[in-house]
């Protein structure tokens, strides 16, 4: 094969979108870490010596990460059993429930804590009477607490449920839960043993795009008053020049070592329901 | 005894009833297969009987228990699946045990079991095997491990080998048999291949639209069909339409060629409209053998298929086909020459139209 054939051969309109594409998202992020390093010529690390130093961040860090968690667990334990249901049962809900699903990404994220807040500050009380029985939420911080996690699996909801319908479609679950059923196995067993392991890799999936949604959150930790680590990002870069950059950088690090871990559980999985 | 009965069982799809008055009683140890053409019913029965389906009428016993309303998983009864459904997440000996931890029965029991299904199937050396490891024929044994491991009172077979090629398909259908057999378990095995229901059974239940067709051994279902359906789905059958000539006798006439036949027809008249049905194989040309139908005909195309040659001979306007067995010193006929063949008046079967 000679040069010019070669040269034919060579995909370079494919090769120059995706190189615009790559610069498009990669310039940003060097020249954010590049501005990282340049506090100081001396120690270049300075900016995240004192990003770490600031027990604010690590307080927000991990307050941000409780959240996620328990969103991811709310999530789980609220889509799992629906999406199941729809597809083995109620498959003519599918478009319904897609559209609801969809509804995040239609109704901003200030509407919704709008909303919660309107609805979660006054007192729960006996309807036609005086009797108040609970204390609004947004009193007192567990309560908060409740409605910020609430909120979460609204805004997770698009990405949590795509990934689990998606991870069933993958697997056989009607005959797998028939099969469960006529070895005696209940409903309990039959989604805890058979049905949750071999979603894990669109469990793991969720869970994680849930994770980036929470941990970088702003509006409705920000107007819930609570000291999330999306809300402390937010102020350092109005008050700091380095230190944001420093963090943001750390930020996609954390994603994408988050990304590598759901190729590698994904890979093995992918290997076991494809031949199926 | 009747080990599981199903009474008057129908059911309905909203308007669309896919199963009708059902009844059937089955033996212990006894191999009943249904055999059918797609959406004859067959599969709705069987789920019925797993419990994935509830009756909209009549009822289902095992032993005399009603367990026509109890959940699948309180039925004990096994089901092989033609998508083997074994769960990917666990290895053969986990897929095979489940059943059995399900039930909470003691670890070393459970392991013991899972060694003495793992021998029947002869796959021990695959214990820890994932199922995406196995070929489709070991997936299928240990599907039939896993729904046997549990001891069922009724092993449900659906289409267990449609996924399998065809020499597989022969070999884990004797095999199948054989366990069941020496396990003495009664199944039910659901089949479009009227090959593997005939090789495999006790008896047969012949479906169609719902409905059962015929109940019998699968030698009265090839040899003695009782309906024109029955007839043209077991085996190749000439059939065409034929006019009674005289009952008593038992002669009819196609295309103004008389047939004789050893069908009961006294209760038919003279002039009445009737199938005339004949297997290819119950033709022998008259160079071979005289029997009570001698019949010119003409040869209008051969066709090998493997084990036995097809002819296709024209006899009066209607046209047959004849099966013979293939030996490479067979003397066959031209094409376009005139022969005669003959059949016995057995080989004649009289249907209703």
């Amino acid at each position: 094969m000679n040069f010019i054939t070669r040269l034919r051969k060579f995909p370079f309109w494919s090769w120059l979108w995706f190189i615009i594409g790559a610069l498009y998202f990669i310039l940003p992020l060097l020249a954010t870490f590049e501005f990282s390093l340049s506090w100081d010529p001396a120690n270049p690390l300075k900016a995240y010596q004192r990003a770490f130093e600031d027990n604010r961040f690590w307080n927000s860090f991990m307050y941000s990460n409780v959240l996620a968690l328990a969103t991811i667990v709310v999530s789980i334990i609220l889509i799992v059993p629906t999406a199941y249901w729809i597809r083995l049962r109620l498959p003519q809900a599918r478009r319904i429930v897609e559209f609801i699903t969809l509804m995040p990404f239609v109704v901003p994220a200030i509407i919704l804590v709008f909303g919660l807040i309107r609805i979660y500050s006054t007192p729960f009380s006996i309807p036609f009477t005086d009797v108040v029985f609970m204390q609004p939420l947004t009193n007192f911080k567990m309560g908060t607490n409740i409605l910020i996690v609430g909120g979460y699996v609204v805004l997770a909801m698009p990405y949590m449920y795509r990934s689990v319908d998606t991870g069933m479609r993958t697997v056989d679950i009607r005959t797998l839960t028939e099969a469960s059923q006529s070895l005696g196995a209940n409903w309990f067993v039959i989604i805890t043993r058979v049905i949750l392991p071999n979603i894990r890799a669109a469990l793991l999936s969720g869970a994680l795009l849930t994770f980036a949604i929470v941990v970088g959150e702003v509006t409705l930790a920000s107007f819930l008053g609570v000291n999330a680590f999306g809300p402390y990002l937010f102020l350092l870069g109005q008050h700091r020049a380095y230190e944001p950059a420093a963090l943001s950088f750390v930020s996609f690090l954390l994603t994408w070592l988050a990304m590598g871990l759901i190729q590698l559980v994904t890979g093995g999985q992918g290997q076991a329901a494809g031949t199926h | 005894m009747t080990h599981l009965a199903l009474k008057n069982v129908s059911k309905h799809f909203g308007n669309f009833t896919a199963v009708r008055d059902f009844n059937l009683d089955v033996n212990k140890g006894e191999f009943v297969s249904f055999l059918g053409p797609s959406g004859c019913g067959k599969t709705t029965t069987l789920r019925m009987i797993a419990g994935f389906e509830i009756p909209s009428s009549g009822e289902i016993t095992i032993n005399g228990a009603d367990i026509t309303n109890k959940s699948p998983n309180q039925r004990n009864v096994g089901m092989v699946f033609q998508s083997y459904a074994l769960f990917p997440n666990m290895t053969v000996a986990q897929n095979i045990g489940f059943g059995l931890q399900v039930r909470k029965e003691k670890e070393a029991d459970v392991k013991d079991r899972v060694a003495e299904m793992l021998s029947i199937i002869s796959l021990e050396s695959k214990a820890d095997s994932y199922p995406y490891q196995l070929s489709g024929g070991q997936m299928q044994r240990v599907a039939l491990a896993r729904a046997l491991a549990i001891r069922p009172e009724v092993l449900l077979l659906d289409e267990p080998l449609s996924a399998l090629d065809a020499k597989i398909r022969v070999s884990l259908r004797g095999e199948i048999r054989s366990i069941q057999q020496k396990l003495g378990i009664t199944a039910i095995y659901v089949t479009h291949d009227q090959e593997e229901a005939l090789s495999l059974s006790d008896r047969i239940v012949v479906m169609n639209i719902g409905e059962m067709e015929q109940i019998g051994t699968p030698f009265e279902i090839y040899n003695f069909p009782t309906t024109v359906f029955t007839a043209n789905f077991v085996g190749t059958l000439n059939t065409t339409s034929g006019e009674v000539l005289d009952p008593l006798k038992g002669l009819v006439t196609v295309d103004g060629v008389q047939f004789e036949s050893a069908s009961d027809i006294k209760s038919k008249r003279k002039g009445d409209k009737v199938r005339v049905a004949i297997r290819p194989e119950r033709f022998n040309f008259v160079s071979q053998e005289k029997k009570a139908n001698i019949l010119d005909c003409t040869i209008e195309s051969i066709n090998f298929l493997g084990s036995i040659v097809r002819i296709q001979v024209k006899i009066g306007n209607t046209k047959f086909f004849v099966d013979t067995f293939n030996n490479p010193f067979l003397d066959l006929p031209n094409i376009g020459a005139k022969d005669q063949v003959t059949c016995s008046k057995e080989a004649v079967l009289v249907l209703d139209e």
